[in-house]
Order: structure tokens, then C-alpha cells, then sequence
């Protein structure tokens, strides 16, 4: 210990002080780097902001924003896409999670491998992800189209047709996402308690009985914590159709988020863009609002 | 394998042979979904890997068998118009940096939520906002960040990436160190008080050395999410600071696509987050989990 006078002071002021200045940087990193942002938005939401050389100017028009809103050609189909994208990639990542779950949970053997392999898609950077698909889905020379021409097939234009984008990019979503519905279903399989299986399987009931009316209700909370996970985190999906499609052919596999970065940064309507930002976090939250309201009644009951 | 249970294996494959028992069935029919999922999960990255050792040439006609090259790896590693070294150098320093960061503000604020009799309203609306932060889409905060930092002359800076990337990660890892914190028995803490120990030497000496594991989880998952990140890094920097991901997008939406280096890139932008998870493997299944449970 140092003997000045001085670093004593300095280290008794920090004993006493302690519990203030331990959460004061994250309050004050929250508070520039996500609350000022998010009111930033709703001020950017009534304006028109114009870019002068290094200097922007803003002017009050708030019409204006919701005009481009209801005028804009292409948001509708972005809205449409969003939620086939969120429903359809969440019900079958729930679905092949939760089967591969209660599949590797009654295995004696290689469950270590299983869970290390399954982390990879999740930690993997989603821009490879996306490259890697890119390749695979190419239309003269990728792996899926070889494979079909096996079958007799003819090959498929994964990615160029409006009829095959959203759902190409739907099959990536998956194919990153199983592994996370995988991770927390299997931690709830491997924690179930294993005497009231083996009284139910005393008891006389058949592996589907068990299934339905022990296990099943018994990871209800764990299968509702990654629907909501999943089903608000979906919305954030933007990397790897930026990579596969850019929303395209025309609209096709437009999705919110892309639609975002391209009215922000592509066409330079930062007004606009804050508004639809403004609309989107509250239909997002309003989703969590409802989502732990749900939960919090299953535990309940 | 000795030869009575060989006669034993073979003794049930021949009962078996007609009909498997139920039982059996059942694990096979286990088995090869596991199987299947496995080749699923890890075949893509074995294409890629194949195919970032073939030739532009070997590439466009899909061939299965090819002379292996080192040249897209070269290409992309060494020739003067690929930006991916530079590249690597930002991430690395963004990634770092911000992790280092993250882990401190986050350990504090979370021994912080853990420790002290904090009001409930401080708790439930710190944790609310990390929460209602971490689920809103990175990209419509982008837009205002683009403002400020341009403002702040701070536009296509690495300060910039690491600031916006310890907001982001830090909801995970103050759940996350909280969670290891919880998982503490207080009595060490309380003994160490007793005992005369000052609460920051309490902290210091005492606590957080139990915790390392948790500190090893938090700060893996915060560079890997770091590195990863594509949404803030394409929008809030040019080409003097691109990262890695950047900079592997540019291969695929070039004028024109340059496959064999796309998989290279590809591969090389995995390797760091595949090195990383093998180490601390064991801390990230739990942190993880932890994380997204709590």
C-alpha cells in the first residue's frame, strides 16, 4: 500500500462512493449512446435534414415524413415480407429446435459434440454466412442446384426469381437460428427433473403420453422464452439478405430493416427514415410488451 | 472387441434382422436425424472451405475434383487492390478495444445491480432499457448515430465502431456477469467484510476472481459479436476504416462477383471467431444459454 496521505484519501473517497460511481459509466453510455439516438429519432421523425458540404440543416416539417410514408411504393410489400419472414422462419427454427432438443436430450452418448457443433452457426460472422449461401445458391454452379440436377431436377433459381427470394433467404435464417432454439431448449431438456419421468413411465404411460403430458408442459417456459426471443430478434435480420438478395428481384425479399438502411443511406431521406425508425421500435416493443405480459401469466398459472 | 460380444452382436443383429425391436428403431431413427443435422450444420463450411481452394475456372463448372491453389488466399491476403489486411487490423483493434471496454463498465454496473440495495425503480428500469435496447434493430439507430458522429467530426472513425459496439454488447454482458455474480454464494463477500476488508478490496480481491469465468464468456461472445458486426460498420465508416466484414460483402456485391475470394475472405473472417470459441468453449454454452434464459 502506498503511504501518501493523498492515495488514501482517493481510495477512501472510492470505498465510500462505491456503489455511485460502479453503475455511473454504463447510465451515462446508455444514456448518450442509446437515449440521446433514440431522441434524436423522434426530433429527426418531424424534420427534413439536407446535407451543406460538412454541415446538415434541419427544417420543421412534419407532414411531410408521413407523407412519403403513405406514398412510399414499395413499404407495403416490405411489411408483408417482414412477417411472412418472422412467422414462417421462427414456427420452423421452434419446430426443428425443440425436435432436435428432446432428440440428442435421450442420447447416452456424443451430446458434448452436438452442443459444440451447434454453436458454430450462431458465433460465425452472418456476412460469411451470407457469402457461403451466396455460393451455394448460385444458379450455374452451387451445391443446391448440383444436388437437384441429381434427382433430375431442373436447376432453380434460388435467388433471382420473385417467386424463390424471400423464401431463400427464409431457409438461411433457419439454417443460423436452429442451433440458438437448439442451445436453450437442450438446457431444458437436460434439466428436467428425471424423477417425475420415471413415475410417469412407472405409471404406465407410453413414450407419446409422456411426451405430451410430462415434458412438454414441463419446458413450456423454456419453449415460450425462445419463441419471444426468436420472434423479436427476427425483426432484426439485415446482414445476410443484404448480402443474398438486397431485397431484390424488384421487392421480393424487401424486408423492414433493409428498407430502413436503404431510405436512410441509399436514397438520403433521414427524416423519413427516423419515422418509419420511430414506428418500427414501437411495433418491436409492443411485441416485447405483449410477449412478457404472456409469459409472466404462464408463470403464474 | 472380444469375441463373445461379437457373437452377441451378431447373435441380435440376426433376431433383429426381421424385426427391430421398438426400442432400437427408435435410436436409429435418433441417430440419423443427428446425423442429418450434423451434415447440415457443418457440410456449407465444408463446401466453402473446398471451394476456396479451387480456381476461378474449377469454381464456374463445380467440379468435385480439382488441383487444389493457394492463390485466392494470396489474392486475398496479399495483392495490392484487396483491402482485407487493413481490414483485419481495424477489426482486430475495434474488437479488442471495445471488449476491453465492455468488460469493465459492464462488471461494474452489474456488481453494482447485484450488491447494492439499489431502489427497485434503478434495477427494473436499467435492466428494462438494455432489454427494450437489445431487441430493437441495430440499423434504425444507425441513422441518428450517422448524424452525431458526422457532427462530432467522428464519421468513418475506429472511435466511432468502438463506441457503438460496447452500446451494443453491453445488455449481454451486464445479464451475463450478473448472472454469474448471482450465482455466488454471499457468504465469501460477507466474510471478507467481517473480516475488515474495504468494499472495493472486497470487490477486487474477493469477488472478481470468482467470477473469471464469467469474465472469460462475457469478453469471447463481446469480441466475437464485435467482429461480426456488418450493420454499423457498413454504414458508419468508409473504405480507410472498413472491417472485415466490409470489406468480405465488397467480394460478393462487386460489379462483378469474385467467388473464389469471396469463399477465401469468407473463411478467413470465420477463423478468429472458430479459434475463440474452441478456447473458451466450455464458459460461451453457458454464457450463451445464461444469456438468453435470463
Amino acid at each position: 500500500m502506498n503511504p501518501q496521505p493523498g492515495h488514501r484519501d482517493v481510495v477512501g473517497w472510492l470505498n465510500a462512493t462505491f456503489r455511485h460511481w460502479s453503475l455511473l459509466p454504463a447510465v451515462v453510455l446508455f444514456a448518450l449512446l442509446t437515449v440521446f439516438p433514440v431522441i434524436n429519432l423522434f426530433r429527426m421523425s418531424v424534420s427534413t435534414i439536407v446535407f451543406k458540404g460538412n454541415a446538415d440543416f434541419w427544417s420543421f416539417t412534419p407532414r411531410r415524413n408521413w407523407d412519403a410514408l403513405l406514398s412510399d411504393p414499395s413499404l407495403g410489400a416490405a411489411v408483408v415480407n417482414t412477417l411472412i419472414f418472422v412467422v414462417v422462419a421462427v414456427t420452423v427454427e421452434m419446430i426443428l429446435g425443440l425436435g432436435l432438443a428432446l432428440l440428442v436430450g435421450s442420447m447416452t452418448r456424443g451430446k458434448g459434440l452436438m452442443r459444440t457443433i451447434m454453436i458454430v452457426p450462431i458465433l460465425v460472422p452472418p456476412v460469411a454466412i451470407g457469402s457461403m449461401f451466396k455460393l451455394m445458391y448460385n444458379y450455374d454452379f452451387g451445391l443446391f442446384n448440383q444436388l437437384l440436377a441429381l434427382v433430375g431436377i431442373g436447376p432453380v433459381s434460388w435467388l433471382g426469381s420473385t417467386s424463390m427470394a424471400l423464401w431463400s433467404v427464409i431457409i438461411v435464417d433457419i439454417w443460423h437460428w436452429v442451433p440458438f432454439v437448439f442451445l436453450i431448449l437442450f438446457a431444458a431438456v437436460e434439466g428436467l427433473p428425471r424423477e417425475v419421468l420415471e413415475a410417469g413411465r412407472v405409471d404406465g404411460a407410453n413414450r407419446w403420453q409422456l411426451l405430451r403430458r410430462v415434458t412438454l408442459p414441463l419446458l413450456m417456459p423454456a419453449i415460450t422464452v425462445a419463441l419471444l426471443f426468436r420472434a423479436i430478434l427476427a425483426f432484426k435480420a439485415f446482414d445476410e439478405v443484404y448480402l443474398l438478395t438486397g431485397g431484390g428481384p424488384g421487392t421480393a425479399s424487401e424486408i423492414v430493416s433493409l428498407h430502413l438502411y436503404r431510405i436512410f443511406f441509399e436514397q438520403n431521406q433521414l427524416g423519413y427514415g427516423a419515422l418509419l425508425s420511430v414506428l418500427t421500435i414501437l411495433a418491436v416493443l409492443t411485441l416485447l410488451g405483449i410477449g412478457r405480459r404472456l409469459t409472466s401469466g404462464l408463470r403464474t398459472n | 472387441m472380444s469375441v463373445q460380444s461379437a457373437a452377441d452382436a451378431t447373435a441380435s443383429l440376426r433376431s433383429g434382422g426381421a424385426a427391430l425391436s421398438a426400442a432400437t428403431r427408435a435410436r436409429l431413427f435418433g441417430w440419423m436425424m443427428i446425423a442429418l443435422a450434423l451434415v447440415v450444420v457443418v457440410g456449407p463450411f465444408l463446401w466453402i472451405l473446398m471451394n476456396s481452394f479451387k480456381d476461378q475456372i474449377s469454381i464456374l463448372s463445380g467440379a468435385w475434383v480439382f488441383k487444389p491453389t493457394l492463390d485466392n488466399y494470396a489474392d486475398v491476403l496479399l495483392s495490392r487492390r484487396s483491402d482485407f489486411v487493413h481490414a483485419l487490423y481495424t477489426s482486430l483493434i475495434v474488437a479488442a478495444v471495445s471488449t476491453v471496454i465492455v468488460l469493465i463498465i459492464a462488471t461494474l454496473a452489474a456488481y453494482s445491480l447485484y450488491r447494492f440495495r439499489w431502489a427497485r425503480w434503478v434495477v427494473a428500469g436499467f435492466l428494462g432499457w438494455t432489454i427494450a435496447f437489445h431487441v430493437i434493430p441495430v440499423i434504425t439507430l444507425v441513422g441518428p448515430w450517422y448524424l452525431t458522429f458526422r457532427e462530432l467530426g467522428l464519421y468513418d472513425t475506429r472511435t466511432a465502431l468502438v463506441l457503438t459496439h460496447v452500446a451494443i454488447n453491453l445488455p449481454i454482458a451486464v445479464w451475463l456477469m450478473m448472472s454469474f455474480f448471482k450465482a455466488l454464494p454471499p457468504e465469501i463477500e460477507e466474510a471478507a467484510l467481517v473480516d475488515g476488508c474495504h468494499p472495493l478490496s472486497a470487490f477486487w480481491r474477493v469477488t472478481l476472481p470468482l467470477v473469471i469465468p464469467g469474465l472469460i464468456a462475457t469478453g469471447v461472445l463481446s469480441f466475437i459479436f464485435s467482429w461480426n458486426d456488418f450493420t454499423i460498420a457498413l454504414n458508419l465508416t468508409s473504405q480507410a476504416n472498413a472491417t472485415v466484414p466490409v470489406v468480405v460483402s465488397k467480394f460478393a456485391n462487386d460489379y462483378e462477383v469474385l467467388h473464389s475470394q469471396m469463399a477465401a475472405a469468407s473463411i478467413l473472417a470465420t477463423l478468429p471467431a472458430l479459434l475463440l470459441m474452441f478456447l473458451g468453449q466450455r464458459f460461451i454454452v453457458q454464457g450463451l444459454t445464461m444469456g438468453s434464459v435470463k
